[in-house]
């Protein structure tokens, strides 16, 4: 294909598979939280298909780029859509700082009865507000006013209101994380550097330490998982466990998807399909990476430290 | 670029690949008409069944009382009308115009990521699906109000809510890989010799849809997996009785919803400041104005959320704040209004059905925003809120705003898509019919909602009964002018009079140079500099 014409593929079957797998990936989880049995199975299904049509996809498309098809025109709306899609994920978890921040400097403390909420201090006699807000009134629960919460609630224990002023110490298991992602930034650095010099040996031994940090921070993070639920912060421990939980569970979730990404992009390493000039695979995924390690430095400051 | 040789349109009018035969074209495409025209059915199909529900709302208010439905079905119908409009019919609509048209009119051979772009329309039908599906599941559908507020949605909402929430998800991906894809198209398909300040409006004011699209579409995303989890895995972020609150989800979902609403017109701006300039016989006034204003109005929608919630108990600077704010949209709104209405002036106008569309549109929709500059106002907010003043105010701006420059494009654009014209003077019936029977249909809700009467209720006190039935009988006729549009369109695809490239005399645009009915294919080579400038609105 010469450097004028731009690549339009002719046909495809591979959206149509994306969206009866995404459609049955949901379908099934809907029923399996309604507690179909069979909803599990369709998941899973689903999930499948899911990860078919990306082999697929992805498959097709890396292969038309090695024999040459896309000029670089092709390349730069990749590098558009990639970057306008990080942007899109940046939003998303703007969604949950955002309730983050409202709940602590807004809705906890109204809850106890600061600001114009005169009424709240008799309504919520037994609740104190502090942060990290962690247990709560819980249904049932005969307040000053005579009124009964009746909300069928979340589950909960009593007027506890006990709250630890820090309920995982940030200088343990978090500092370390950061570390390691920040660490892992820089050898993903050194692993380009090394890709725009052509020296393939180092991009593979970069490409594996950034994974093994990738790893290593996901390790990490069920370990500190474990501690946390220990010490009793769980999804269903109020605000502060819904934000936490969220927060860092997407989080290693999109760390998750970026080692398996920088995995493949191992493969095609050794595989010989990127050249000094020509690879924004590579470039694409590195993005994303550094993205992840963005995320995680908010997570640090506002979830773990303040 | 082809030459225009064979004018009489058939299927194989592209040397280079036509469409693939029978029902996998469709399926399989990645040309942005044959998508573009995916995208329009589509809405098509939606106005349709949003508009049956319509007709159901309004026969349950033709009168005071219970009329013909419950009160829990009724509550489902205001609900799904609101979100099939809006998800399914308005959005998709601008989505298959985009697709359709920002190609041509930058002289790109197609969208920057045509697979991708298949994938963007083909979510749909099943999100669609799953959504119309909780028609028939135990509790029925969603019937908490378009803008699902919690706790209503979360710990009172059915169990149907939770498919509700995976087909906003679905909804989500859709629109943000076709923001994606435009923002790549505009960027970087454009042909070299077009500069930003060449580009015409409609390919602007997208531009700058698709970032407020994915800017604003994962907020969304967000405020639904929260519903999601709050509802199944006992967070608490819109639970009160966990440290959470139910006020946070209405802030989360403004701060997606009023972006929302500028998704819906800017395209519409972008249609009318094409149609008009054509039909005046002038340059568009004010082209950079334009271009300013429309990024400007795109600026503030993020940051004027709360006038959705004055009566929410935000602290008063907060009130005040969103309020001026608010109003402050009213300036670069103001500027486009001026600007419509100056490339008019002295003009020499003729009135074809598009322009007659476009004219109305200025009118009502200029009503609609002064509405909303009076809900805007915190104070008087507090009467008029939740009322059918805000029913009125918003149809103004979405009926014959949005859907406005939609009908409005549909006829402006018909003869390129199919190389047919349709028939102009059933067109013109059709259009006094449709701008009348909308003004019978919601001019009463202004009166109705300033003397008190509640939204989303089924019944109502005495005194609402004579302008309820009047807004009725509007209603009824207005869907019934659905039937004559209908009619045009495939009367025209079907048996139109063949028609010349440029239909339009006074039209400019790179669009009018190809073909009488575009090809397959459209800018192989990109346009001249010469030919650029030539149909450039600024010139
Ligand atoms: C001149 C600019 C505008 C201003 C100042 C304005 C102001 C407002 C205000 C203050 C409300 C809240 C009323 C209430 O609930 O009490 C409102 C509601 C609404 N507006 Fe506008 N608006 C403007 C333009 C638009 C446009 C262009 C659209 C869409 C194309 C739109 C769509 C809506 C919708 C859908 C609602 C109702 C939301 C609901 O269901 O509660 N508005 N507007
Ligand atoms: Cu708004």
């Amino acid at each position: 294909m010469s450097e004028q014409e731009y690549y339009v593929p002719h046909g495809t079957y591979w959206p149509i598979i994306g969206s009866i797998g995404v459609s049955t990936l949901f379908v099934g989880f809907a029923n399996q939280m309604h507690g179909a049995e069979w909803g599990g199975s369709v998941m899973a299904l689903g999930f499948a298909i899911m990860v078919f049509m990306m082999f697929g996809w992805f498959g097709q498309v890396v292969n038309e780029s090695t024999n040459g098809i896309y000029n670089k025109q092709v390349d730069r709306s990749f590098r558009w859509g990639m970057s306008w899609f990080i942007f899109s994920e940046v939003m998303f978890f703007a969604a949950f700082f955002g309730a983050l921040f409202y709940a602590r400097q807004l809705s906890v403390p109204w809850l106890g009865g600061a600001d114009n909420n005169l009424f709240t201090p008799d309504l919520w006699n037994a609740f104190s507000a502090s942060w990290h807000q962690m247990a709560f009134i819980s249904p049932g629960t005969e307040l000053q006013s005579g009124t009964v919460m009746s909300f069928p609630a979340v589950p909960a224990t009593g007027i506890e209101t006990a709250t630890p002023a820090m309920v995982v110490d940030p200088w343990g298991l978090p500092a370390l994380n950061t570390a390691l992602l920040l660490a892992s930034g820089v050898t993903l650095t050194f692993a380009h550097h090394a890709l725009r010099a052509g020296h393939r040996d180092q991009i593979v031994g970069w490409l594996v330490a950034t994974i093994a940090l990738g790893v290593a921070f996901l390790g990490f993070q069920i370990m500190e998982y474990g501690h946390a639920y220990h010490d009793g912060l769980k999804l269903t421990s109020g605000i502060y466990g819904s934000t936490f939980y969220m927060l860092t569970g997407f989080h290693g979730f999109h760390v998750t998807v970026g080692v398996i990404m920088l995995t493949v992009i191992l493969y095609r390493v050794q595989k010989g399909h990127f050249n000094a000039d020509n690879h924004f695979g590579f470039e694409g995924v590195a993005w994303y990476w550094h993205f992840v390690d963005v995320v995680w430095l908010g997570l640090f400051v506002f979830v773990y430290w303040l | 670029m082809t030459t225009a040789t064979d004018t009489t349109a058939t299927g194989h009018d592209d040397h280079h690949h036509g469409p693939e035969k029978g029902l996998m074209r469709w399926v399989k495409t990645t040309n942005h008409k044959d998508i573009g025209s995916l995208y329009m059915w589509f809405a098509f199909t939606m106005v349709l069944i949003g508009g049956a529900m319509a007709m159901v709302i309004r026969m349950e208010l033709f009168q005071p009382g219970m009329q013909i439905v419950d009160p829990h079905f009724f509550n489902q119908m205001t609900t799904m009308h609101g979100l099939i409009m809006v998800f399914g019919a308005i959005m998709p609509a601008f989505v298959g115009l985009g697709n359709w048209l920002i190609p041509m009119m930058i002289g790109a051979p197609d969208m920057a990521l045509p697979r991708m772009n298949n994938w963007s329309f083909w979510i749909l039908p099943f999100a669609g699906g799953i959504l119309l599906s909780t028609f028939f599941m135990d509790g029925g559908a969603p019937a908490f109000g378009w803008t699902f507020y919690a706790p209503l949605s979360t710990t009172f909402a059915p169990d149907s809510t939770d498919f509700f929430i995976f087909a906003v998800h679905l909804l989500g991906f859709s629109s943000i890989m076709g923001a994606i894809n435009i923002i790549a198209t505009v960027l970087n398909m454009r042909a070299p010799e077009m500069k930003l300040m060449d580009m015409p409006l409609f390919v602007w004011t997208w531009l700058i849809t698709s970032f407020l699209l994915i800017g604003a579409m994962p907020v969304l995303a967000g405020a639904v997996t929260m519903m999601l989890t709050d509802r199944n895995f006992g967070t608490s972020f819109f639970d009160a009785t966990g440290g959470g609150d139910p006020v946070l989800f209405q802030h989360i979902f403004w701060f997606f919803g009023h972006p929302e609403v500028y998704i819906m017109i800017l395209p519409a701006f972008g249609v009318v400041s094409h149609i008009i300039p054509t039909f005046a016989r002038k340059p568009l006034f004010g082209y950079s104005s334009m271009v300013y204003a429309t990024a400007s109005i795109a600026f503030l929608s993020y940051i004027v959320w709360a006038h959705h919630m004055f009566l929410t108990g935000m602290p008063v600077a907060g009130e005040l704040y969103f309020m001026y704010a608010t109003m402050l949209i009213a300036v670069p709104t103001g500027v486009k209004v001026f600007n419509w209405i100056s490339t008019m002036w002295r003009g020499s106008m003729t009135f074809e059905t598009p322009m007659l569309w476009a004219i109305s549109f200025v009118f009502l929709f200029t009503i609609g925003g002064f509405s909303g500059l009076m809900l805007g106002i915190a104070p008087a907010d507090i009467q008029y809120h939740d009322t059918y003043f805000v029913v009125a105010h918003f149809h103004y701006v979405l009926v014959t705003g949005a859907l406005w420059s939609i009908i409005a494009a549909t006829f402006y654009w018909l003869p390129k898509w199919t190389g047919k014209m349709y028939n102009e003077k059933l067109a013109k019936v059709h259009f006094w019919w449709a701008v009348i029977s909308v003004n019978v249909l919601f001019f009463p809700q202004h009166f109705l909602g300033l003397a008190g009467m509640p939204r989303r209720i089924p019944d109502y006190s005495l005194q609402f009964a004579d302008f309820n039935m009047i807004s009725s009988l509007g209603g009824f006729a207005f869907g019934a002018s659905f039937i004559l549009l209908t009619y045009i369109v495939i009367d025209c695809i079907r048996n139109g009079k063949p028609t010349t490239a440029r239909p339009w005399e006074g039209a400019k645009g790179l669009e009018w140079t190809l073909e009488p009915k575009a090809q397959y294919h459209s800018f192989n080579t990109p346009p001249s500099r010469k030919l650029i400038e030539q149909e450039s609105q600024n010139s």
